[in-house]
């Protein structure tokens, strides 16, 4: 196994980049693998027209710049095996030996059921982003934002960017909330710096706090949405509706490989020390896997990471930072906590499953999750539960079953006779 | 056409959008479908990031790939499912 790497870093956004330039700094030979075709992860994914933020590129360069640094892009964990991760990438499939894992897998948007958000036109807010920067062309278009926490702010932004109408945020959390959220900021400026810098791009936008969309309506697609607040409905026209209620941990891979867990909120996260050790030996876990803290902080955990993995000893400066980031995960969730009336938009006849289109009313007839499971599918379709499971949570549902392998649709190739190739794929650098 | 564009062929029909972006993003800015669920309704891309599997389309017949995780290629033919 002399080919193995020494550590195998799973996620590329600011967690992985990180872990990789500290790791590589030491002389240890990483690999970075990511599904995207771009390194960046979700927070610092690359625009179409506009590249990357200033400092997402430094970070990019400095990772795959280093030497001892592979790229692995448009590379899925399919699988696991003791050491192992079974790979997939668009040509072939093969078993990637190494020595220790740092988890960087990040976050999934949580999508809340309520009635009409199946049709098109309906998208997350954190999906709005990312496909306003994949390159839907959203000049003219009226955009309507809802739900909760910053990312609505910053996917309200990218929208307008590219030329969007933003006729509306709209926050669940209540005004109060929200003043007591931002009176609190003073203590982390960057993320004052970033809000300030949000307020003059959304400048003239109407940022509406407890208000909730309660339904999407359209025929073949979402042509309004109705808006709740203190007690009045209002209906308000629009040709793309983003509601998201903030992050949850992406839980797959660290789940699969036996990591022990830990619920601060509804939703676990990787249970990690002080140097970013998971339970198990030579494994770590940085950023949102370790719960909701934002790109600061997974930075800074990244770091720690990737010198732990090395073994080199992590200066404790680099830990009170870390420590102080991780307090803004406990700010977030005091103050964007989801309010009952999100949980109770879903009637009976709304879709909770959107693969097997599995009601709300026939998964809440079943007992425990596991009979709602078996006798109406909810959960077994193509996003195996990515989705539901963590609205489930939400709901009182039962708590959310994780993706079993192949994490993603493989090929039988891949699954067959998977060998490690004799030689990697040249580290691609970036692609201009 | 220029290099920044690319010639896809959707449902049957010659598109051009511009190289670099996603099916998805082209599916999206061209306002056409994407595939209709179980029970027939049409849905089209959520999470924009490969976790919802609602933006599946056939590309290059092959079925079931997720529109928001692959680039445009000229020449490409995408059909909804």
């Amino acid at each position: 196994m002399s080919d193995a790497f020494d550590i195998a870093i799973v996620g590329a956004g600011p967690a992985g980049l990180a872990a990789a330039a500290a790791a590589a700094t030491h002389g240890r030979r990483v690999v970075l693998i990511d599904s995207q075709p771009r390194p960046g992860g979700q927070v610092w994914r690359h625009d179409v027209r506009h590249g990357y933020p200033a400092m997402a590129d430094r970070s990019i360069r400095e990772a795959l710049s280093s030497r001892g640094v592979t790229w692995l892009a448009e590379t899925q964990v399919i699988a696991t095996e003791a050491s192992h991760l079974l790979l997939q990438d668009p040509r072939r499939g093969y078993l990637l030996p190494y020595r220790s894992l740092i988890i960087a897998t990040g976050a999934r948007e949580l999508l809340m059921p309520f009635p009409g958000w199946t049709l098109p036109g309906v998208v997350g807010a954190g999906g709005l982003q990312a496909l306003v920067k994949q390159g839907w062309a959203l000049r003219g278009r009226r955009v309507l934002v809802a739900g909760s926490g910053p990312l609505l702010l910053a996917a309200a932004a990218t929208a307008r960017k590219h030329g969007a109408i933003v006729t509306g945020i709209h926050e669940q959390a209540s005004t109060g909330e929200l003043h007591r959220f931002a009176r609190s900021l003073w203590r982390w400026p960057a993320k004052l710096a970033q809000a300030a810098a949000l307020q003059v791009s959304l400048r003239g936008i109407d940022y509406r706090h407890g208000s909730v969309v309660t339904e999407a309506v359209g025929e073949h697609a979402v042509s309004a949405a109705l808006i709740e607040r203190a007690g009045h409905v209002q209906r308000v026209d629009c040709d793309v509706l983003a509601v998201g209620f903030g992050l949850v941990p992406d839980l797959t891979l660290a789940r699969q490989i036996g990591c022990a867990t830990r619920a601060d909120t509804l939703h676990p996260q990787v249970d990690v020390d002080t140097h970013q050790r998971t339970s198990l030996d030579d494994t770590f876990a940085a950023g949102e896997s370790c719960g909701i803290g934002g790109r600061d902080c997974a930075r800074l955990e990244g770091r720690i990471a990737g010198l732990a993995a090395a073994g080199v000893a992590i200066p404790d400066a680099l830990l009170r930072r870390r420590d102080h980031a991780r307090a803004f995960a406990t700010l977030l969730r005091e103050h964007f906590a989801l309010s009952p009336r999100v949980r109770e938009l879903a009637r009976d006849d709304t879709l909770i499953c959107r693969c097997e289109d599995v009601s709300f009313g026939a998964v809440r007839a079943h007992g425990d999750p596991r009979s709602a499971k078996l006798a109406t599918r909810c959960g077994m379709g193509a996003c195996q539960g990515r989705v539901c499971g963590a609205a489930m949570t939400e709901l009182g549902l039962g708590a959310r079953t994780d993706a079993r392998p192949p994490f993603f649709p493989a090929r039988l190739s891949t699954l067959g006779e998977p060998d490690f190739p004799s030689s990697l794929p040249a580290s691609r650098g970036i692609q201009a | 056409m220029t290099a920044r564009e690319a010639r896809l062929i959707v449902d049957g029909v010659i598109r051009r959008v511009p190289a670099s972006i996603t099916v998805a993003a082209a599916l999206l800015s061209l306002d056409l479908p994407f595939r209709r669920s179980v029970s027939g309704q049409h849905r089209a891309a959520l999470c924009g990031m490969g976790v919802c599997f609602e933006c599946r389309v056939r590309i290059d017949g092959v079925a079931q790939q997720r529109a928001c995780q692959v680039t445009v290629r000229d020449g490409m033919t995408v059909d909804s499912e």
